[in-house]
């Protein structure tokens, strides 16, 4: 994908998105077992599930549109903390991007800055706080380059850097805020997951 | 080895045990199937407020089992420990939309009250909500998540409902609810870890010699790792820090709630409640009222929970009041 990223493109990596998620199911469930309740693989295997069966089942015909698809889905089939923030990031993005035909990479960049916005507004996180802002922060920070693939892969590198640099942080938002000291030790699953959705997008633009 | 539950799927666990209440309990609910909504069977009741709740599922009787003529109108089932979504609360509060608005009864996790504000923003009739944080054992915060909604959920649901059925309007039920909330305190622990059906194993890892101090009702690790305690060492733990935090003093009137997180069978319960019933007379405390039993569970989990609420005359009387639910029912 040198050029723009159309609605076809966009779905395309959705559904690679939606696989890595699948992968990864038993690791994100085993990060949130450890300083939270076990759920998140669960949540969002569940999530990009039906993502795919909803992505089936009707036609879209802009980016927009396909991120709608995406943040509506999300929002009515994961629950927990998960669901609101990512459809929320999702709903943000697509807004971002109305009526564009074709995504640009500044167009992608921008997405991801609402992205974040939208998971900002609804959790009130901060960067430090041990959550998927630790990874979308330094993603939207890193996102600049000539063509989408930089872009992306800029960002999903920036993003599992700051996955991993979660693991000695105290959590002070979600359910391992209950654990204290406790938390320290582990990564987020939540970064991870931002992480590991921005890298099946980065892979996607590149092929 | 697939995991040692009486199921068939673990990704169908709650689809497939609605059909059973639905089957177990016409007389009292309506199952909704898809979005998932438990509701009462006579609803809407016209010019009542209507209260609804809900939460991830294996907290059972919570909150189905409290449907039903003064407390709950309708409760959201999530999936295994994970909050419900703002669909199946949407489709509660418009099934039960009696003209009078909704109270909406959130336990202070952020998935719960994110999927509930969503589902806030999505309705037309007047929603209010309650957010409960009654556990002790998470240190409040202005900087975290703040404490978590346990035992005193079960308590506010049905002094809410009595509100409610009674007539108030909402911003009186809501105030009400405000009060059970300023009121209420709660402490949990852990013999042993449950396991979620789609997980597999144990939610946490907890030597035969050891308990889990300060748990929740998720699997999600307590706060303390302390050496297994006799009943009066457990009762004492759990009893203190509710009693402080409040805090609880001589001359208080309280309602005592002795909880099972589930497998703890009701021998130890009640032993581990006449514990804290002479613990608190010692203090100066009268207790007016009680609960005992498995009423907030995490699923196959050993161990309890105690929950005091401070009362008063009007916050007793609202708990007297008459309720037909699966799992309480008095006064009829
Ligand atoms: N307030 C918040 N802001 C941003 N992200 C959050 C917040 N609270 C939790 N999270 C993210 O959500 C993840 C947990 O998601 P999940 O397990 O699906 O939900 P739950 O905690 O309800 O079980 C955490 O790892 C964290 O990254
Ligand atoms: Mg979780």
């Amino acid at each position: 994908m040198t050029v723009g990223c159309t609605a076809a493109d966009l779905v395309t990596a959705i559904r690679a998105a939606a696989a890595t998620v699948a992968e990864h199911r038993v690791e994100l469930i085993q990060l949130d077992r450890a300083i939270g309740d076990g759920d998140h693989g669960e949540n969002l295997d569940r999530g990009f599930k039906a993502v795919l069966a909803a992505l089936g089942q009707s036609t879209v015909d802009d980016p927009s549109a396909v991120l709608k698809l995406v943040a509506t889905t999300l929002i009515s089939k994961v629950g927990g903390a998960a669901g609101p923030l990512y459809g929320t990031a999702f709903l943000r993005a697509s807004t971002a991007v109305k009526d564009r035909a074709e995504l640009t990479a500044a167009d992608v960049a921008e997405a991801l800055t609402a992205a974040l916005g939208g998971v900002v507004a609804r959790g009130k996180a901060e960067p430090g706080d041990k959550t998927m802002v630790d990874a979308l922060t330094p993603a939207v920070q890193a996102a600049t380059g000539e063509s989408i693939t930089e872009v992306l892969t800029a960002a999903a590198e920036a993003a599992q850097a700051g996955a991993d640099a979660t693991v000695p942080l105290v959590a002070r938002k979600g359910r391992a805020s209950y654990l204290g000291e406790r938390s320290a030790g582990h990564m987020d699953p939540g970064a991870r997951s931002t992480a590991l959705l921005l890298r099946a997008f980065a892979e996607a633009a590149a092929r | 080895m697939p995991v040692k539950k009486i199921i068939n799927d673990p990704s169908t666990v709650v689809a497939d045990a609605l059909r059973g209440v639905e089957a177990a309990h016409p007389d009292l609910l309506t199952v909704v199937h898809d979005p998932a909504v438990i509701v009462r069977a006579d609803a809407p009741v016209q010019g009542k407020v209507a209260i609804i709740s809900g939460g991830g599922s294996g907290h059972e009787p919570m909150h189905g089992g409290l449907v039903g003529l003064g407390m709950l109108d309708a409760a959201c089932p999530g999936a295994v420990f994970t909050s419900p979504t703002p669909d199946q609360v949407q489709a509660a509060v418009e099934r039960t939309d009696g003209g009078a608005g909704a109270l909406l009864v959130v336990k202070n996790y952020t998935g719960d009250v994110l999927n509930f504000e969503t589902a806030g923003e999505l309705v037309d009739t007047e929603v209010r909500t309650i957010v409960i944080d009654d556990d002790v054992a998470v240190k409040d915060s202005l900087y975290t998540a703040g404490r978590r909604g346990v035992g005193g959920t079960v308590l506010l649901e049905k002094i809410a409902g009595a509100a409610a059925e009674r007539g108030d309007d909402l911003d009186a039920v809501h105030a009400i609810a405000s009060r059970v909330v300023a009121n209420v305190r709660s402490m949990g622990l852990a013999l042993t870890a449950p396991t979620v059906p789609h997980v597999g194993e144990p939610s946490f890892d907890l030597p035969e010699e050891e308990m889990e101090v300060g748990i929740g009702i998720h699997g999600e690790p307590g706060r303390a790792r302390v050496p297994m305690e006799n009943a009066d060492g457990i009762v004492a733990r759990l009893l203190e820090p509710i009693l402080s935090d409040l805090p609880f003093t001589d001359g208080d009137r309280v309602l005592l709630f002795t909880n099972s997180m589930g497998a703890t069978p009701l021998l130890e319960l009640y032993l581990a409640h006449g514990i804290a019933e002479r613990l608190l007379a010692e203090r100066g405390i009268t207790v007016e009222r009680r609960l005992v039993g498995p009423y907030v569970t995490s699923l196959e989990m050993q161990g309890m929970s105690l929950t005091l609420l401070k009362l008063d005359d009007e916050l007793r009387d609202l708990w007297d009041a008459p309720v037909r639910t699966v799992a309480l029912r008095w006064g009829l």
